[in-house]
């Protein structure tokens, strides 16, 4: 007889499905203000505890508390509550867009919007994110023009990029936003080459990668963290762990019981993990992070910690695979809201200032739709004759003779 | 002129590039301080230093992905896949990413970079270290692939290929590392001393991307081919004393139609020939290239002579390797047909 019984196969499975009701038992949520804020040169084993708690600045009264809340510019804070009600506005209107069949396809970021406006907020002009197709907030919240941020969503004939890529796909090096992929982690090692290059010139500026908690599973995050390990380049590692992939929960990640900045530890490097829906622990975070990288100092690893409110695309719907009320009972609140009443607190801000701005933006981004939408929708204007340059510098022959072939 | 072999043809052309250009980095797996698993790198680290030439993490999808960032960022690497048969891991890299940024951003960002990889067959290297994967790169829309079959081309195309702005993939046979190699494995090896094409001038010169070489002229028959196969072509051509024109293409992505059209309009025949395997090989490119443009001046059909639809054998080296005899045996049967 064996002394073994037979082997089970395990499967995670998320806290609940549709019809359940939401369970965030999992998720450890420390008071804020609770955890250290350490010197930007220390070494990762000596801030372990940091990658598996939470830095928190808001308490639930919407006070600003504890280490991390020290030195934070109010102007900040202001432009960042502004951008991030600007993004929501964006992503609205653009879901509008989608539905009424003048786009193919739309990813709002609802819920995460802290992150990105937050971690802009932080870096300086010649600083090069690389981000995944739900970090908008970073372009949002620069000077590029929204009218070329819709342009490319309906590949018209003013798209930034002629027509050639999936909406959402942007790309500006001047605004400091790297050509974005429908591969998956692949930008995140581009991210750690591109911090390499800074410091093999002796150069001042930082790299930031973004990841979400699905792709960590990708084999360039292994890549990215060996070779940040190896060369300690100026680079932000970004994980958002927003919960959940399309349908799957964090869990088939891997990221169920060990948080996704532990990882960061095996390479030796600092990492960080931070409530994603507090902004102003998402801009102290960050700056953390970035002071620690253009001092020579070498990567962090950050998690944010957030919630993906919103379907993963327009292609997707989410009462097929968790609980309808999970979003509304996520611990961690609304950015938006937490940092409003943090303002509002404060008498920095008020009720009929956040009505107002809402207005205002909704306005802009009705006008500048309205502009977009004249220069053609859901492909109309993008010319065939595009389509064959910017293969190569310059066109070889056998894409001249096809282009030829086609008759533009 | 100094004579060099092709390994130190290829050194030679980093260090031209690391001289002239302060953007020009070198890294890879064993690269730096040792000077690569073929030397091809020996002494670059101690002359420029560990910021300019480096060893990097045994990691193949890290090496290209962090060359495509450094080239985003606007410096030039050229960086080494220890052997071509290691180069999937970094295939994501390569076909979703440096082949497309130009594209895709509508030249936002770019992807100056050339990735060296020793390739080929033909020295008992087995499954793992005699591939010749150069269809899988010629199939992607954006990247560069070049093949050197001797160290004035390996040196001038390699210079060329650090200096593109697009992307290259440079494919190096390891089998001509030391010397030409006409399949005669039970003949002593000669080396590039004693061969015209082991002259290399010193310092900077190019040999332009995308120009094929009429590596021996001839009227009966072309034989389109690069890499080691040249010299196969060659020695087949001597012993069976069909007149064929040997056609080194040396760039297989952008291709040189216009030579390879003069040679087949000229001889009314084509062979073509690679160590790669055959189904969808290059060679299936070339044969639909030549039937489209050369089809009224063909006598024959176009030969395919290329490696057999197997993982390449340890053992049966001599079986695989397309070597002179089963190319002579094939231009005899083309010119009778």
């Amino acid at each position: 007889m064996s002394d073994y019984g037979p082997l089970k196969f395990h499967v995670p499975e998320p806290p609940g499905r549709p019809g359940d009701a939401p369970n965030f038992d999992g998720i450890e949520i420390p008071e804020a203000g609770s955890v250290r804020r350490p010197a930007v040169d220390s070494k990762a084993a000596d801030m372990k505890e940091l990658a598996s708690t939470m830095i928190r600045v808001l308490n639930t009264e919407g006070e600003a508390v504890g280490e991390w809340a020290e030195g934070l510019d109010d102007d900040v804070l202001l432009t960042g509550l502004k951008n991030m009600i600007r993004v929501r506005a964006y992503d609205e209107r653009m879901m509008t867009l989608q539905r009424q069949g003048k786009t193919s396809f739309y990813m709002k970021c609802t819920g995460e919007e802290a992150i990105a406006v937050g971690f802009r907020a932080a870096l300086s002009k010649g600083d090069m994110n690389f981000p995944t197709y739900r970090q908008q907030g970073l372009l949002l919240s620069t000077d590029y023009p929204m009218v070329d941020m819709i342009c490319q969503i309906l590949s018209n004939s003013r798209d930034p990029l002629k027509g050639r890529q999936l909406p959402i796909m942007y790309s500006s090096k001047e605004h400091g936003f790297f050509t974005i992929s429908g591969n998956l982690g692949t930008q995140f090692i581009q991210a750690v080459g591109w911090a390499m290059a800074s410091a093999i010139k002796g150069d001042t500026k930082i790299a930031a990668g973004w990841i979400g908690d699905g792709s960590t599973a990708a084999t360039d995050f292994h890549a990215s963290l060996v070779n940040a390990s190896v060369y300690k380049p100026p680079v932000i590692l970004n994980v958002v762990n927003n919960q959940w992939a399309i349908s799957s929960f964090r869990g088939i990640a891997g990221g169920d019981h060990a948080t996704f900045a532990e990882r960061a530890l095996g390479y030796d490097i600092p990492a960080l993990r931070v409530d994603g829906n507090d902004f102003l622990a998402v801009y102290a975070a960050s700056k953390w992070a970035v002071e620690r990288a253009r001092r020579g100092f070498g990567p962090t690893l950050i998690e944010w910690v957030t919630y993906r409110v919103a379907p993963h695309s327009t292609s997707d719907d989410p009462s097929q695979y968790r609980p309808k009320e999970e979003s509304s009972a996520w611990p961690l609140g609304d950015p938006i809201l937490r940092l409003k009443n943090h303002l509002v607190a404060r008498g920095m801000w008020s009720d009929e200032q956040q009505v107002q701005a809402e207005a205002e933006y909704n306005d802009e981004i009705r006008a500048a739709t309205k502009e977009a939408e004249s220069y053609g929708v859901m492909g109309s204007g993008a010319s065939p004759k595009d389509m064959f340059d910017d293969v190569y510098k310059e066109m070889p022959r056998h894409l001249r003779e096809q282009r030829q072939k086609m008759g533009v | 002129m100094p004579r060099m072999s092709m390994i130190e043809a290829i050194r030679d052309a980093m260090d031209v590039k690391l001289g002239q250009d302060d953007d020009v980095v070198v890294y890879g797996e064993d690269v730096g301080y040792f000077g690569g698993v073929f030397r091809c790198t020996a002494g670059l680290q101690k002359k420029y230093g560990t910021s300019r030439v480096f060893d990097s993490p045994i990691n193949e999808s890290g090496i290209v992905g962090t060359a495509i960032g450094m080239g985003a960022y606007g410096i030039r690497p050229c960086v080494e896949i220890q052997f071509a048969d290691y180069i999937y891991p970094a295939y994501d890299q390569i076909v979703s990413e440096a082949a497309r940024l130009r594209y895709r951003s509508n030249k936002d960002f770019t992807c100056p970079i050339t990735i060296r990889t020793p390739c080929g067959g033909g020295i008992f290297g087995g499954q793992t270290h005699s591939q010749s994967p150069e269809s899988l790169f010629t199939h992607v829309s954006g990247i560069k692939t070049v093949i050197p079959s001797n160290p004035y081309d390996a040196k001038g195309l390699l210079i060329a290929s650090i200096e593109d702005d697009d992307p290259v993939v440079f494919f190096e046979p390891k089998r001509l590392y030391n010397g030409p190699f006409d399949g005669h494995h039970d003949r002593p090896a000669s080396n590039w001393s004693k061969h015209p094409l082991g002259e290399v001038p010193e310092g900077h010169y190019t040999v332009e991307i995308g120009k094929a070489k009429v590596f021996r002229e001839g009227a009966d028959v072309t034989i389109l081919t690069y890499g080691t196969m040249v010299y196969v072509a060659e020695a087949a051509v001597n012993e069976t004393g069909i007149n064929a024109e040997i056609v080194d293409l040396r760039t297989l992505m952008p291709l040189d139609i216009d030579t390879i059209v003069q040679s087949v309009e000229k001889t009314g025949r084509c062979m073509v020939l690679h160590e790669a395997t055959l189904t969808s090989g290059f060679g299936a490119e070339l044969a639909a290239q030549v039937q489209e443009r050369c089809f009224y001046h063909l006598e024959s059909p176009v030969v395919r002579v290329a490696g057999w639809d197997t993982p390449y054998p340890h053992a049966q080296e001599w079986d695989y390797f397309p070597g002179p005899a089963r190319v002579g045996k094939e231009l005899k049967a083309m010119m009778e047909a």
